[in-house]
């Protein structure tokens, strides 16, 4: 009870509720920190993996409001296209197409349990650690430039100081297409065939098979 | 002006936390991955943080490999859960016991 009353009051001492904006910026934090946080431990307490994939995109939504009360207009879009419009949807299209039912609960390996526990305090006591440590260190407030975050600023130094690595990360995507491809294929798959061949097959060749293969 | 560096970064450990207990608790393996999502977003967060408080193009970019990374890894994990499915008819982390022996 004490740590918490404690808490709260460093919490406020560490807002500078001072005019109305930063009491609105306050507000906002704290709704989509609350719902971010609802949000992943409904993901972990869920058993059906459609439910857990709705509350990722819970989550994902709150991360992408907080990314733009952080002025960061850029990564809060791209956040919501690539995250919850490509990597959710091809989840939630996975789980479809494998049909899955609620998972069993842990019955032979019941230290995990521990393990994640003694897990999770570490973690969290760390958190506490240095959520201290950083409120404690004074200047956190830095005079920002408000050009950072446009994506202005991150197109023009994505093409010329960090040239590199974009172009690593392409180097990636396209390795990560090709390993897909080979994984989700059948490895005693039947001879490919084109649809074309099968219907002229079918009609005889009376209409002329190297029409078809010129058009195509 | 709002709040704090230290709030942000608490509650990126708050999620990365709960992403890495989902991590072992979960038995599905499209659970494990979607709390190793949790976690990457919980990394992202204090990225944008540092960003912000140091006024500092950098994590935002560093944002943005992140994203590639985790799409990467979307694409070979799905790959690899589905043909894990047609050889055992579960995505249960348990059943991947072929080395075991």
């Amino acid at each position: 009870m004490f740590i918490c009353v404690h808490l709260w009051l460093v919490i406020l001492k560490n807002l500078r509720i001072s005019t109305v904006e930063n009491f609105m910026a306050s507000v906002l934090f704290f709704l989509f920190a609350g719902l971010a946080i609802a949000s992943a431990i409904s993901l972990v307490y869920h058993r059906n993996p459609l439910y857990s994939a709705i509350s990722l995109v819970g989550v994902f939504i709150a991360l992408s409001c907080i990314y733009v009360t952080l002025a960061a207009p850029f990564i809060a879009v791209v956040q919501i296209l690539i995250y919850a419009g490509a990597i959710m949807v091809l989840v939630v299209f996975v789980i479809m197409l494998l049909n899955l039912d609620d998972e069993k609960p842990l019955n032979r390996l019941r230290y995990l349990y521990a393990i994640g526990g003694g897990l999770g305090l570490i973690l969290l006591l760390q958190t506490f650690f240095i959520f201290y440590a950083v409120s404690k260190k004074p200047n956190q407030y830095i005079e920002t430039d408000e050009t950072v975050g446009k994506t202005l600023s991150i197109g023009s130094s994505m093409y010329t100081e960090y040239l590199l690595p974009v172009e690593i990360v392409g180097i990636l995507l396209l390795m990560a297409i090709v390993g897909s491809v080979i994984l989700a294929r059948r490895f005693n798959q039947p001879q490919l065939e084109l649809v074309v061949d099968n219907e002229l097959g079918k009609r005889g060749d009376e209409e002329g098979k190297e029409d078809y293969r010129i058009a195509l | 002006m709002e709040p704090s560096l230290a709030t942000y970064l608490a509650l990126s450990g708050i999620l990365f936390t709960i992403g890495a207990v989902g991590v072992i608790f979960k038995r599905n393996a499209l659970g494990m991955f979607m709390c190793i999502e949790l976690m990457l977003n919980a990394v992202n967060l204090t990225f944008v943080a540092f960003s912000r408080y140091y006024a500092d193009v950098t994590g935002q970019l560093f944002v943005f490999m992140v994203m590639a990374v985790a799409a990467a890894e979307a694409a070979v994990g799905l790959g690899i859960f589905i043909a894990f499915f047609r050889n055992r008819i579960s995505i249960d982390v348990d059943d991947a016991s072929i080395l075991k022996n």
